[in-house]
Formats: structure tokens, C-alpha cells, sequence
């Protein structure tokens, strides 16, 4: 399970940094730097609720392993 | 040699030997279709009212060829058509010929569609039968000359029922990021030409939401000719890793410029004059690859071939074949700002760290190619390149980044000579081309 | 039942009105913070996210006592369809209509954006913009349907929450970067670099 974000849907909010500031940070102009790799399985709930919770619905939980390039 | 289909009794046609493959040697050759044609014979894809082919077979040769993508990012093209054709029912997909280069230095697409167009529609079509596609479409820059000669051409191979799917073709604003795939895939659909973020990507789901090939009109030139003549004679140009040959957009330190076809594994100093011999000293550095590219040494660029492998251990990679020399006369810095600046006005303006990224790093690097630029407008430059890349929805910020990024390395010497207040420069004309930025909405559709 | 109890019902109905209204009011205002990205003094940034939900959800709630307690009370002949169906309700068919539209427009609000992740974006977004017809409904019921709100401190309670969604209103409306058409932000964004360093800006 990968965090990614849809940086054309994101508007740099910054709910995610706060809900997941283990896996996510902010930029000088507040858009998210989400770590790479898989979500540990411990902040599975909390990332899903960040997912939710973004008022942009600009950040997904994918299943793929390998970092999706287009 | 026989290509994909011998058709019985037809008069087997000579394979052209050596080079130029794709254009026909010579300015006045004529580009219509009887004299294609008589050139090269008939095409490899099934003719109106026949039957498709097995799209497996055109598959497999093209990747007996190991012919990969002529758009910049060489992309395996037998994966493609397979990743495409898996995605849907026969007739669902869409297969574009993407002519529309979108960079400013490159004229390789545009000599191709006015000298060559029905090598680029015969490899559409055979791209399509490929895919088992319901459409195919021709992508190009809005011109209007270039939509009457291609509209001639479309004419007289519908009358002559060269085609099964008649081509469509789709025109899209001058801008950088107007070839993109999903900016294509966007537009061609009716909205603007802007990218997208591509979840699911748009080989699975793209024009209309169904799947879509996208390949650019070299690649599918080169297709064309494989189809007719075979992926050995494909191989018989070229290296054993990368067969085949490119088209090049050269610019000559001494202003001139041309598109000229070359096998993969040529040396670069065959192809700028600048960088061997008595021109030496003319050339201060070479841009490999477009405004996405990367600048290189002169003296690193001699010992370079055109090829991924070679150009892999500078830094750099062939991209779209733009090769350009920089003359000594210029400011090396002052045309890397001003390209930089065209960039970052193309940003789509979509995502975060791309609108707010490069027009930062434009404004520092303008102040870098500039006298005496404050201290900290390199260290900011370097921040905020570390900061983007990777984080757009297309590689627009990754590209900015690398061209930017190689310039500073290159130019090194320049700008401990601009905190000096001292420029090398005898010659403040603009060099690389550089067209004027979009302003409005409007501009994108 | 007695006449006290019909009463109480309808007092409840009353005073749960006035409350949901003040609730709503306060949705409406975290609604545009979040959208503003504002930030909520002392507060991290998904609370104003999270207050626009939970106080949304208690809204509903009192909405939902507001309307019970109003078809309960047999002094008003109003059905369970007016709740929902406008201008059905022999009492005060306009304005309890009024409150019907607003109530259906909560419930689309409320029912998307409980499936928002399922939805999609533009779909999600395009039925949120319907906030803004809900409030004015809700408002504009509140006012005609009876004159509690037009005396004394209900009064100046009504008017608090007209001034509270104009002034949010007002905020929402203000535009940043983000609100020019993406064509229009790398531009200005370039221009107030270059302005910032010719001014030898540290």
C-alpha cells in the first residue's frame, strides 16, 4: 500500500501533514512531501483517514508496490 | 525482401540501403502518394474493405526490430501495442500519430508530415491494426498549411482506399506541454490541452476513456518501413542494442540548422561540425536532447555517440534529437535563463510545486545570467530544484530541472565570472529559439 | 393529547429551529475556512475540516428534532412528506416549503459527502456547491415561518448569522493564486520573483 497524491487535485492544504507527519510533509508553499515506500502497517488507519479526509480528495492509498511512473 | 504481407505477384521493391530512410533524398522529392508508393511499394497494413491482420504478427516484428520510441523517451514500441491491445475489445482503442513536437528547436515531426506524410499514415495504420483500434487520429500543431497539405494527402488516400480507418486529424495549440500524452489524450477529447494525472494511465483509459496508443509520427514512420521491408533490414542501420536510425534537428554554431537522419551509434562529432576539426573553438557547449535536455562540455561531447548508452554515462540522452551548439560568442547563462523563463510560463499551472517551482527558479537563474546576482540566487536555485522534481503530474518539472541543473554545471566558470561582474559574451542576440509564452485560457485549447 | 404537551411540541420545535439555524450558520463559515485554508487559532489544519463534519452531522440532528417535534404537534397540521416535499403542508405552504428544500438539500450535501471517496471529485463537488442555496433556504424559513426570530435577542441572534455568512461569504470570495485560471499562475508567480530579488530582497 502507497500514499500518492494527485498534485492537479491537491491545493496544498496541508490536512494530510498533520493527520500523517510520520509519511507526510510540507514544502515552502505548503504542498505535501509524501515519503516513498509502503505505508507501515501501524499507520494504515491513520493514512486511510487522511485519505478522507483531505478536502481535495487529492490523496490516494494505491496498491502497487513499485513507485507508478507514468 | 519480403515484408508482412507478400502479396502474390506484386513486384518486390528494393529496400532503401543506407541513408535517409524516412525522407526521400532530395528537396524537390515529390511527397504524394503515387511517387510513395512507386518508392517503397505497397504498404504492410490492409487496404480499405480487407480484412485486419493478426495484430500479434505486426506485433512481434516490431519487436524483432527492437524498434523503440523516436519522441524522447524510447519507450520499447512492441510493449506499447501489447499493453493497448490487452486493454480492451477489438475496435475499442484509439491509435494516435502524435506529430505535434511541441519543442521549439526540434523540426524532426514537421519535415517529416509536410516530406513524408504517407510514411507517418502508413505506420498509423498499421499501429492501428495492431491495437485491433476503432479510430485513428492524427495529432499536429494548429497551422494551417500544414492542415491543407495534410488534408490533400488523407484526399487522395481515401480515393485510392489505401486506408480501413480513415485518420482523423486533431490540431493543438503551440504549447510546450501540447504533446504530452495525457494533454494529448485530453484535447484530442475536446477539453484543453493540459496534462492529467494519469491513474488509471491512458494506455487503459485515455481519449474518450477508452484505451489509446499514442506514438510519435517518427516512430510510426520507422514502423511503416519495418512492416514493408522487415525487422532485419530494420536492424541493418544502426547498433546491436539500439538498431535503427533518428531523425536529428542540428543547429550550427554559425546559425544554420537542418534535419538530417542518422544511424543510432553515430559519433556527435560527425554530426556537429563544431565539435571536431578546425571548428573547434567556435562551439562552448552542445545541448543534447532539447529544452529538456542537457548541455555538455564540448570536449565531452566530442568523445559521445548518438546513442542511450553513451549519452547515459554524460548525463544525457538523445530525447528527440535535438543537437545544438552553442557559439563561444554567446552567454551560455543568459540563454539558459531565457529558455528557463519560456518553460516555466509553459507550466499547465496545475500543480503546486511546478507554477510555484519554476518561475522561482526562472527569476533566480535571469538573476545569475545577470551582473553581479545576489549570493544566495544559486543556493535558492538548488533549493527549489531539489524541491520539484518528481512532483507534477508530468515530467515538465523533472525536465526543468535537469536542463537547469546541467547548465549550472557546464556554465560553471560563467557564473564565478557574473558574481565578478564579468561576462564573456561579445554577442547579446538571442540564440536558441524561444517563442513568445501563453498568456490566456485560451491559449491551452 | 393535552394542550401543554402540544405545546411543549411545539416550543421543542421551536427552539431546536433557532439552534439549527445558528448551527448551520457556524457549517457554513467552517465550510469557507477549509475551503480558504484558513487556520483555526491554536488549532492543527484538519480541524477546521473536522469541526465542518461534526457540526454539520449535529446541524442535521437538530434539524431533524426541529421537523419531528413540528409533524408531531397535532395544533399544526403538518405531514411527514412536507418534511421533504415542498409546499405540500396546508400550513404555511410557502415558507414550511421553503424549509422542505432546504432540508433536501442537506440530505444530498450530507448523503455525498458521506461518499465522496466513492464518488469521485467533480461529482462530489459539483452537488457541494448546492450549500449555498441551502443556507439562504434555511434562513429565509426561519425568518417567514414564524416572528421569533423578528423581536428582541432573537433578533440580534438572526442577525449575527446573516452578518457571520455575509462576512464569509466575503472571505470566500477573495481571490488568491490559486483561484486565476491555471493559465494566469506561473505568470504572476514569476513576476513577483523577479520584482522580489530586483528589490534586493533578502
Amino acid at each position: 500500500m502507497r500514499l500518492r497524491v494527485n498534485p492537479i487535485a491537491c491545493t496544498g492544504h496541508g490536512s494530510c501533514a498533520d493527520l500523517l507527519p510520520e509519511l507526510v510533509s510540507l514544502d515552502e508553499w505548503g504542498y505535501p512531501l509524501v515519503a516513498d515506500g509502503a505505508v507501515p502497517p501501524e499507520l494504515a488507519r491513520r493514512a486511510r483517514r487522511a485519505v478522507r479526509d483531505c478536502p481535495a480528495l487529492a490523496l490516494l492509498l494505491t496498491a502497487d508496490p513499485e513507485p507508478g511512473r507514468r | 525482401m519480403t515484408g508482412l504481407l507478400a502479396r502474390a505477384g506484386a513486384t518486390p521493391v528494393t529496400a532503401p540501403h543506407g541513408l535517409p530512410r524516412l525522407i526521400p533524398a532530395g528537396a524537390g522529392a515529390d511527397p504524394g502518394l503515387a511517387a510513395h508508393l512507386a518508392r517503397l511499394g505497397p504498404p504492410a497494413h490492409s487496404p480499405a474493405g480487407a480484412a485486419p491482420q493478426a495484430g500479434p504478427a505486426i506485433i512481434a516484428a516490431a519487436q524483432a526490430a527492437g524498434l523503440t520510441g523516436r519522441g524522447g523517451a524510447a519507450f520499447p514500441v512492441h510493449r506499447k501495442l501489447r499493453a493497448v491491445a490487452a486493454a480492451g475489445r477489438p475496435g475499442r482503442a484509439v491509435a494516435v500519430a502524435n506529430g505535434a513536437e511541441s519543442e521549439p528547436a526540434s523540426g524532426k515531426d514537421r519535415s517529416l508530415l509536410w516530406l513524408a506524410p504517407h510514411l507517418v499514415l502508413d505506420g498509423l495504420q498499421l499501429a492501428a491494426e495492431a491495437v485491433a483500434a476503432g479510430r485513428a487520429v492524427l495529432y499536429v500543431h494548429r497551422d494551417p498549411d500544414l492542415a491543407r497539405h495534410l488534408a490533400d494527402a488523407l484526399a487522395h488516400r481515401a480515393a485510392a482506399g489505401c486506408d480501413r480507418i480513415a485518420t482523423e486529424v486533431v490540431q493543438a495549440p503551440d504549447r510546450f506541454l501540447a504533446g504530452e500524452t495525457s494533454a494529448l489524450a485530453s484535447r484530442v477529447s475536446g477539453g484543453p490541452a493540459r496534462p492529467g494525472f494519469a491513474e488509471p494511465p491512458v494506455y487503459e483509459r485515455g481519449i474518450g476513456g477508452r484505451p489509446t496508443l499514442v506514438h510519435n509520427a517518427e516512430t510510426l514512420a520507422h514502423l511503416a518501413l519495418t512492416g514493408r521491408f522487415g525487422p532485419g533490414w530494420f536492424r541493418a542501420a544502426g547498433l546491436p542494442g539500439e538498431p535503427g536510425s533518428m531523425l536529428c534537428t542540428v543547429h550550427r554554431a554559425d546559425g544554420a540548422g537542418h534535419v538530417t537522419e542518422a544511424a543510432l551509434g553515430t559519433a556527435l562529432a560527425a554530426l556537429l561540425p563544431g565539435l571536431g576539426g578546425p571548428g573547434r573553438g567556435e562551439v562552448q557547449a552542445v545541448l543534447c536532447g532539447g529544452y529538456h535536455g542537457t548541455w555538455l562540455d564540448p570536449a565531452v561531447a566530442a568523445g559521445l555517440t548518438l546513442s542511450r548508452a553513451s549519452l547515459r554515462e554524460a548525463g544525457a540522452a538523445p530525447g528527440a534529437g535535438v543537437l545544438a551548439e552553442l557559439p563561444a560568442s554567446r552567454c551560455g547563462l543568459a540563454e539558459t535563463a531565457r529558455v528557463a523563463r519560456y518553460l516555466a510560463l509553459e507550466s499547465a499551472g496545475q500543480c503546486g510545486p511546478c507554477f510555484n517551482g519554476l518561475p522561482r527558479m526562472a527569476a533566480a537563474l535571469a538573476e545569475l545570467a545577470a551582473p553581479r546576482p545576489a549570493p544566495r540566487a544559486e543556493a535558492d536555485l538548488r533549493r527549489w530544484a531539489g524541491l520539484v522534481g518528481g512532483r507534477g503530474a508530468c515530467h515538465h518539472p523533472d525536465g526543468f530541472v535537469r536542463f537547469v541543473a546541467s547548465a549550472l554545471g557546464v556554465f560553471r566558470d560563467e557564473v564565478a565570472g557574473h558574481a565578478r561582474g564579468r561576462c564573456r559574451a561579445t554577442d547579446r542576440a538571442p540564440f536558441l529559439p524561444v517563442p513568445a509564452p501563453p498568456a490566456t485560457e485560451a491559449d491551452w485549447s | 393529547m393535552s394542550a401543554r404537551e402540544s405545546a411543549d411540541l411545539w416550543y421543542a420545535s421551536r427552539a431546536t429551529g433557532v439552534v439549527a439555524l445558528v448551527l448551520l450558520t457556524l457549517v457554513l463559515v467552517l465550510g469557507v475556512a477549509v475551503n480558504r485554508q484558513g487556520r483555526l487559532p491554536g488549532l492543527p489544519r484538519f480541524a477546521a475540516t473536522s469541526l465542518h463534519r461534526s457540526v454539520a452531522l449535529l446541524a442535521v440532528t437538530f434539524v431533524a428534532v426541529h421537523v419531528g417535534t413540528a409533524i408531531a404537534d397535532p395544533f399544526v397540521s403538518i405531514g411527514i412528506a412536507a418534511a421533504v416535499v415542498p409546499f405540500v403542508s396546508p400550513y404555511q405552504p410557502f415558507w414550511l416549503g421553503v424549509g422542505a428544500v432546504s432540508v433536501d438539500l442537506m440530505l444530498a450535501l450530507i448523503v455525498t459527502s458521506l461518499l465522496r471517496t466513492r464518488i469521485g471529485r467533480r461529482a462530489w463537488r459539483g452537488v457541494h456547491w448546492l450549500a449555498y442555496a441551502c443556507w439562504p433556504a434555511a434562513a429565509a424559513h426561519s425568518i417567514a415561518s414564524g416572528t421569533d426570530l423578528r423581536h428582541g435577542w432573537l433578533l440580534d441572534l438572526g442577525a449575527g448569522c446573516v452578518a457571520a455568512t455575509a462576512a464569509a461569504l466575503a472571505w470566500r470570495r477573495r481571490r488568491t493564486l490559486r483561484d486565476a485560471p491555471p493559465a494566469q499562475r506561473a505568470g504572476p508567480v514569476l513576476a513577483a520573483e523577479t520584482r522580489r530579488r530586483a528589490a534586493g530582497a533578502p
